[in-house]
């Protein structure tokens, strides 16, 4: 194979090519139709007046824009969102990191415990609702019972403003543990045993093994974990159409809800549009800086 | 046994209580009629299936079963058969450009999927596919995640059995059919099964393209129980909601292994 002629190796390079982008084609076309042109059609329609199908009628510059920095409207569903996500990504990670550690003892019937705490990522987000939305039922359901039980006034869960987001997001921490909790598992079992071993034998206890060994050898999995949840949080839907409906007042009406409200209910797609590249925009920033700021603290193996 | 382990077999149990609890809550509630239900049990006092006669009678959630079914198998192969074939052209074929590429695909997931619904709305629409299954299905073929982890197993595969292939004169496609796919069993399961679980419970697409009784999918048929006048009646909504999760909590506990550990390789390596 040593003595290739030169057009030869010419050839088989440009075969070379040829047949990895025949592999890589479908998945080309697919991101090329319902990922690239649609973003990029996104950002065109940000900057026009539409009709109800979409189509652009008047170029308005960041017309959009400029009315949404105005729109009380706007700014809620950012407060709205900011709430969401700093009531969810934190709680559910520090849950699913805890019962991680629970499920990663070696016991007896531990199986049972570690498919118990994945149970939630084959619910989906509209059957978890529902069973949350009855739980939540001011008159029938399980929280306002206790509450009544140990003498306390019912609270109405998901039509009070002030207990509308927390409500959602207590729901939205439960539905996002299965999946978290899995992935975190899967980090503490990739760490190498060794490590404990030389710690046990050292003395070391149990709360110092977490602190010098768990923790640090975890970060990149915890740091992945981060991010995925920070970009689920900013893409919940089905949990507000079905419990809220970005209500009352406007409280739960996160960015995605919104979206989907000026697009598909206002008919208002340009204003849609630039929603969605605001929403863009700060998932890419946020990775980004995710990135920039962890990056340095993360310990790879 | 020791305090420590009875200290952990206490919080195990706990926390499997809390986080069990909605699920046999709704079990338990679709079993009751609808006066116990207003009464505020936990336990049916005389289980009936009752509610779930009446929920394949009053909705056609056989129909939104099927589609679901149908949806969620089309997205399942499509997703593995892409992610395979491109997986494979960046593990095993050279040519310039590979690396760009491959950055472009990571960088799809970074892309929110909901800021790009409006044009995908769109453009489904003029292929005429709303109310379709294609509509459901064929947006969601291509999946970065799903390349990523198959990758990472091809790499797996010594590169002297591929030139080795070569000299011998086997055609690249039945390398990859004949040798790469069959020792991929398990990231291929993995795909499978997370394919399968994340597409049966979409919920916003479904809900954009589906307008019609014959095409709506279980999780949108869910939404339509809750917004008429069904809701009042808990029982056959809650048989619904067990109905609808079966499946999915039967296939993650059958594939919890597998999953587990290819998520976690798609998340560090």
């Amino acid at each position: 194979m040593t003595v290739t002629l030169p057009r030869q190796r010419v050839k088989a390079r440009l075969s070379d090519a040829v047949s990895g982008l025949l592999y890589l084609s479908p998945s080309i076309a697919l991101f090329g139709i319902f990922l690239v042109y649609p973003l990029l059609r996104t950002i065109y329609l940000s900057f026009f007046r539409t009709d109800t199908q979409g189509t652009p009628l008047e170029f308005v510059g960041l017309g959009h824009y400029a009315s949404l920095f105005m729109s009380a409207t706007f700014w809620q569903s950012v407060q709205a969102t900011v709430g969401f996500v700093a009531l969810t990504v934190p709680l559910t990670i520090l849950v699913a990191l805890g019962l991680a550690l629970l499920a990663n003892e070696k016991l007896r019937g531990i199986g049972i415990f570690r498919t118990a705490f994945s149970a939630t990522m084959g619910m989906s987000v509209a059957a978890s609702s529902v069973i949350w939305m009855f739980m939540y039922n001011p008159s029938i359901g399980i929280f306002n019972r206790f509450l009544e039980a140990i003498g306390a006034s019912g609270v109405q869960w998901l039509l009070d403003p002030q207990y509308a987001l927390l409500s959602v997001s207590l729901a939205t921490v439960w539905m996002n543990i299965g999946f978290t909790f899995l992935i975190l598992l899967g980090g503490l079992q990739n760490i190498d045993r060794a490590l404990y071993e030389s710690a046990d034998i050292a003395g070391t206890g149990y709360w110092t093994q977490l602190r010098a060994i768990t923790i640090p050898m975890l970060s990149p999995t915890l740091f992945f974990v981060g991010i995925i949840s920070l970009i689920n949080a900013f893409q919940t839907f089905g949990q507000i159409d079905l419990l809220t409906k970005g209500g009352p007042m406007n409280s739960t009406n996160v960015i995605v809800y919104a979206i989907y409200k000026d697009a598909f209910i206002n008919y208002n797609v340009g204003g849609a549009s630039a929603q969605a590249v605001l929403l863009f925009v700060t998932v890419l920033l946020l990775t980004w800086l995710q990135f920039k700021l962890v990056e340095r603290k993360v310990h790879y193996q | 046994m020791t305090m420590r382990n009875a200290l952990v077999y206490t919080l195990l149990v706990l926390s499997a209580a809390v986080m069990l609890f909605p699920i046999g809550y709704a079990f338990s509630i679709s079993l009751m009629d609808g006066g116990e239900v207003l009464k505020g049990n936990l336990i049916p006092e005389e289980p009936s299936l009752a509610n779930y006669v009446a929920a394949f009678d009053r909705i056609p959630l056989l129909t939104y079963l099927v589609n679901s079914l149908v949806v969620a198998l089309l997205v399942m192969v499509g997703q593995v058969v892409l992610s395979s074939l491109a997986a494979f052209a960046f593990v095993f074929i050279d040519f310039k450009g590979k690396a760009l590429i491959f950055m472009l695909f990571l960088a799809t997931m970074m892309v929110p999927w909901e800021a790009t619904m409006v044009p995908n709305f769109l453009t489904v629409q003029s292929l005429g596919w709303l109310n379709s299954v294609w509509g459901l299905s064929v947006p969601f073929f291509a999946l970065a995640f799903g390349t990523f982890l198959l990758r990472q197993q091809f790499k797996t595969i010594p590169h002297e059995m591929y030139e080795a292939s070569q000299i011998a004169g086997i055609s690249r496609f039945r390398f990859f059919w004949n040798v790469v796919l069959p020792v991929s069993k398990t990231p291929l399961v993995t795909l499978s099964v997370y394919s399968f679980l994340t597409t049966w419970n979409m919920y916003l697409w479904p809900l954009l393209v589906t307008n019609t009784e014959q095409a709506r999918t279980v999780q949108i048929g869910i939404k339509q129980m809750q917004s008429n006048e069904i809701a009042s009646d808990w029982g056959v909504v809650m048989a619904a909601v067990v109905m609808i999760i079966i499946p999915t909590l039967l296939l993650l506990f059958a594939g919890q292994k597998q999953l587990q550990e290819g998520l976690t390789q798609g998340a560090i390596k």
